[in-house]
């Protein structure tokens, strides 16, 4: 396994240029939680108004439902959903200001292109593991979509995340490696 | 017949209901923990080869920590605590009556409060996606049985491995070999999505509607059991080595294992039939058999 590499969110584009599909990273710093209908109502805002809302721009999205708060932590749990999901709107919101996306699964072709075109990485986090990962999480705030319930936007603040490379900005795949040995 | 009949409690079983989502909801089944812990203390022996046994070690390390986590602070395993399912199997002797599944609902809402977990339920599918707010309604089964007595399953179904699950109507002619390569086709398609290393619940018989229900009791079959018939279990062993020759591997980040087992369960059919149902079972199985007047 390659050494695992620490990165701070917000990060811009050129942190990731040298990490590897299959790569542990540790982030640490800021992201948003965001989900199918959180991507159906970004993808209208951005179609209404030519750029992303709430300053999303240059952000880091963890596809993710929390649970409620519990352990006197920010949740109980929080892990990833599956991210072929969002497919429909990611390439888009790659081209809009998103550089970095955290989720489980397969990524359709034109998501992997899109990492490529934008110098773009798709992390992976593994499921079932979400008591652990929900230890990194130090801080919330709910930032819009209430009426979603875990679906909310929110901007969480985490330490030590661990996450590996599924898709790195020159678009290999991790996935497909491991499909093709 | 004569011999006594033994009445449900609605309230009772409901209740049931609420103690066993409190405990699946917040640790690993412990056959689970057990086929974990036994896979790491066997890496722990081999030596490591590059890249791919580490990640798979790293996952599975994950996966035991996580349990631990969870069953001490008290809290869910996985952020998504599932649709809950609630069947009730019972015998010939057995007698209820009541609201049942209303009392369920009641259960299930308090304990998802009560246990703070994610509330996960629509009001429907197509015209009304809003939250439902307390993870009601369950879906409920009442299944009878020859045999005497009465048990009560409870599941909490993840949604990410439930999407990768499929249902086929095979052509008889497809046989045993039909079936293997959609099984495999399935795995290699979407085991990346529903976190393994998995549980493969199959069903092959019935009818259209009943061959996903083979598939899901499938689940609650412990690890290391096999089906009675031996044609069957050998079919289970195949599937199980081909589809950890697949190399998908812990969080499918490569390596062994893929799948920890497959379970079948057949049935009868129509001549021109043979259906086949996946369905996808978790690292984070959240399952409990209950027997009822033992």
């Amino acid at each position: 396994m390659d050494e695992v590499k620490r990165i701070e969110l917000p990060a811009t584009r050129a942190a990731f240029s040298d990490l590897k599909a299959g790569q542990k990273v540790l982030l640490s710093g800021f992201c948003y939680t965001m989900r199918d209908a959180g991507h159906a109502r970004t993808l209208e805002y951005l179609k209404n108004h030519g750029e992303l809302p709430y300053g999303l721009e240059g952000q880091t999205l963890f596809y993710a439902g929390p649970t409620p708060p519990s352990a006197m932590r920010p949740f109980g749990a929080i892990g990833p959903t599956t991210a072929s999901r969002m497919d429909f709107a990611t390439p888009q919101l790659l081209e809009a200001g998103i550089v970095a996306m955290i989720g489980k699964g397969k990524r359709s072709d034109a998501v992997r292109k899109a990492c490529l075109d934008t110098s773009s990485v798709y992390f992976v986090a593994v499921g079932g593991i979400a008591a652990l990962l929900a230890k990194c999480v130090v801080s919330d705030e709910l930032i819009a979509w209430e009426d979603l319930g875990t679906e909310a936007l929110r901007r969480i603040e985490v330490v030590d995340l661990p996450v590996y490379v599924e898709i790195d900005v020159s678009g290999a795949d991790l996935y497909r490696e491991i499909e093709a040995i | 017949m004569n011999e006594i009949r033994k009445t449900i409690d609605p309230q009772a079983l409901a209740d049931e209901v609420y103690e066993a989502i409190g405990e699946i909801s917040c640790s690993l089944r412990a056959d689970y923990r057990h086929a974990i812990d036994a896979l790491i203390e066997c890496a722990a022996d081999s030596p490591n080869e590059a890249g791919k046994l580490d990640r798979a070690n790293d996952v599975l390390r994950c996966i035991a920590e996580n349990d631990d986590i969870a069953r001490s602070d008290h809290i869910a395993i996985c952020q998504d605590t599932g649709s809950v399912w609630v069947c009730l199997e019972a015998g010939p002797d057995i007698v209820f009556g009541g609201d049942v599944f209303s009392l369920v609902d009641d259960a299930v809402a308090r304990a998802y409060k009560d246990n703070a977990l994610r509330m996960s339920i629509v009001r429907d599918a197509l015209v009304d996606r809003s939250n439902t707010g307390n993870n009601t309604p369950a879906f409920c089964e009442v299944k009878f049985r020859a045999e005497a007595g009465c048990s009560l399953h409870v599941m909490l179904k993840g949604g990410g491995s439930d999407n990768a699950s499929r249902v086929v109507m095979l052509a008889p002619g497809a046989g045993r070999g039909g079936i293997i390569d959609e099984v495999l086709d399935c795995v290699r398609e979407k085991a990346a999505n529903a976190c393994p290393p998995l549980v493969l619940g199959i069903g092959i018989g019935a009818t259209f509607d009943k061959v996903a229900s083979l598939a899901k009791h499938a689940l609650l079959r412990p690890l290391g059991s096999f089906a009675p018939d031996p044609e069957t279990q050998d079919l289970e062993r195949e599937i199980l080595e081909r589809v950890n020759a697949l190399g998908i591997g812990p969080g499918a980040l490569g390596g062994m294992p893929s799948a920890l087992a497959v379970n079948i369960e057949t049935a009868p059919c129509h001549i021109a039939a043979l259906p086949l149902a996946i369905n996808m079972g978790c690292c984070a199985m959240r399952s409990k058999t209950i027997e009822l007047f033992r």
